[in-house]
């Protein structure tokens, strides 16, 4: 073969081969050290280094070979050397020619010849000067020809845009990092200020302090145990926390009635549901639908609730399990004018009233996660501690669970044979 | 007997030279394979190094880069170099690049420790 052929195809080799490399995704690091390999396996030239123009401070050295560690360490770059490197003829960034006008040249001539540098070209991209690339002599001792330094500049200008290139997505990837944590942070802040919320709503009434708290916690559980994403879980708890907000607009007196209300009362408490609907349609939730589980939070499947007098499938999965969560803690818990009831009674209770009031298979999943607490098969203990110490105790409770799944398992796929 | 190192490189010593054997294609991930067994053969106390590239099709740029890494490293440590069993395209490859101005090239393994035993490579005790 013609050593211009072979030179040609080894040549081309390398340019392939570097812009696969500048391409890649890789490690920056490594992407540079190989980026260099391939110029100075090109031309065989025996040592090089690449150094990166840093805002204020030195050269910082992205890729070394054959030279010492602290090779040109603590050198800067300034602006008219920048400028003489933007204006320069390739004549001017050779080490040995003493009339270039390269400053930088001039002043650390001594260093680069010691070191065995021949030629200084700057890697310029979008008109700035970003780094500089330091080239040894070739191995075979000849002059660099034109085409050497042909070859030499495309593959400078191929390193420079994928540093530069790869700074950018650096930066990109560090800003979408910042943004992440800054949307975190608003998140929590979001969820701090709905807990706020919660704990005014439930100050309101003396009877029920924490109620919307653990409607937060048992719509979540629910939510989970239903296998609602990460994000619909959390957007559940937030509407579990906030369903009453429409009793702020409530006569404190009303609320706190130590007896069953009369009609006109009744009517005026009813109303908080839209009330927080009203509340809360104008904020831009980071979640879906909080206003509307708010809203329907009173509605039953029948069609027998309020405001709207939905039915079954017109009622929003969320609303359905927040309507539970909020009637399982009015049962679990004493009111003004009753005693919290026993978890056979409430087990009752929800086996009458599935397919009524309460959605059976949202039942279903919340029997699923207590029965879980209480066989030990999950060493979460959540609901056991919001309903306190001995409530859930007793080899009855698992038995009843157990049954409660089966008959609404059952009725569910009865339901959907016909 | 031959030690196989990193998974890929061969190499065994002759006395005071180390035999390595490259493989099939000369790129980054071999290169730097042979060139990390060279560096510690050298700091093992050889005093010369044969590469062998009797199973070697081709040498990529990156590949040149770190043989006259190699051959760098050796210079500096005072030791001698020969390529063996190279195939005619990376002879003219080498020739065109000037590797062989650093090299001694070898027609085989035999023939380069033969030419290295004409100098003198008493081990580097550490």
């Amino acid at each position: 073969m013609e050593p211009s052929t072979q030179k040609l195809i080894h040549t081309f080799g390398a340019l392939a081969d570097l812009g696969q490399e500048i391409a890649g995704t890789g490690d920056f690091s490594e992407m540079v050290r190989t980026s260099m390999h391939l110029l100075l396996g090109t031309l065989a030239l025996r040592r090089g280094a690449v150094m990166e123009c840093v805002e204020a401070g030195p050269l910082r050295c992205a890729a070394i070979w054959g030279l010492g560690d602290h090779f040109l360490s603590g050198v800067e770059i300034d602006a008219t050397q920048k400028t003489a490197f933007l204006k320069g003829e390739t004549a001017d960034f050779l080490v040995k020619n003493t009339d270039t006008s390269t400053g930088f040249m001039n002043q650390h001539r001594d260093q680069l010849v010691r070191e065995g540098i021949e030629l200084v070209l700057p890697m310029i991209v979008r008109g700035e000067v970003t780094g500089l690339i330091l080239l040894g002599g070739k191995a075979s001792g000849e002059e660099f020809s034109r085409d050497d330094f042909d070859t030499i500049r495309a593959m400078v200008r191929h390193i420079g845009v994928g540093i530069h290139t790869h700074r950018l997505l650096e930066q990109i990837a560090q800003r979408a990092e910042e943004n992440r944590r800054l949307y975190d942070d608003l998140r929590a802040i979001y969820r701090d200020t709905v807990r706020a919320f919660a704990a005014a709503i439930d100050i309101k009434d003396k009877y029920t302090q924490g109620h919307s708290e653990r409607v937060g916690k048992y719509s979540e559980i629910i939510a989970r145990e239903m296998g609602w994403s990460e994000e619909e879980v959390e957007g559940i708890q937030i509407a579990g926390y906030l369903h009453d907000i429409g009793k702020l607009i409530v006569d404190r007196d009303i609320i706190n009635a130590p007896y069953n209300i009369d009609a006109k009362n009744s009517s005026e408490l009813n109303r908080h549901p839209s009330a927080g609907y009203e509340i809360l349609a104008p904020i831009r939730h980071p979640y879906a639908d909080i206003p509307l589980m708010a809203k329907h939070h009173h509605e039953r499947l029948d069609g027998r609730g309020y405001p709207d007098g939905l039915t079954d499938e017109q009622i929003p999965m969320g609303a359905k399990i927040v309507s539970l969560a909020d009637s399982f803690d009015a049962m679990t818990t004493d009111r003004p004018y009753r005693r919290r009831r026993s978890f056979e009674d409430v087990v009752r209770d929800l086996r009458e009233n599935s397919g009524k009031q309460f959605d059976s298979k949202v039942v279903a999943a919340f029997a699923r996660a207590i029965l879980k607490e209480v066989t030990g098969e999950t060493k979460d203990r959540r609901i056991t501690k919001l309903l306190g110490k001995g409530y859930l105790e007793g080899e009855h409770v698992a038995t009843l669970l157990q049954d409660l799944i089966t008959d609404l398992d059952s009725t569910q796929k009865a339901r959907s044979a016909s | 007997m031959d030690t196989p190192t990193g998974g890929l490189v061969r190499s065994h010593c002759v006395g005071a030279t180390a035999v390595v054997y490259a493989s099939d294609y000369l790129n980054k991930l071999t290169g730097e394979k042979i060139e990390r067994e060279c560096r510690r053969q050298l700091s093992c106390g050889c005093r010369a190094l044969v590469i062998d590239f009797s199973e070697t099709k081709l040498v990529n740029s990156i590949g040149i880069s770190i043989l006259l890494g190699i051959i760098d490293v050796a210079e500096k440590c005072g030791a001698r170099i020969v390529f063996s069993d190279v195939n005619n395209q990376t002879v003219e490859l080498f020739e065109m690049l000037g590797l062989t101005r650093h090299v001694v090239l070898a027609k085989d393994e035999r023939e380069a420790l033969l030419n290295l035993s004409r100098y003198e490579t008493t081990p580097v005790v550490h």
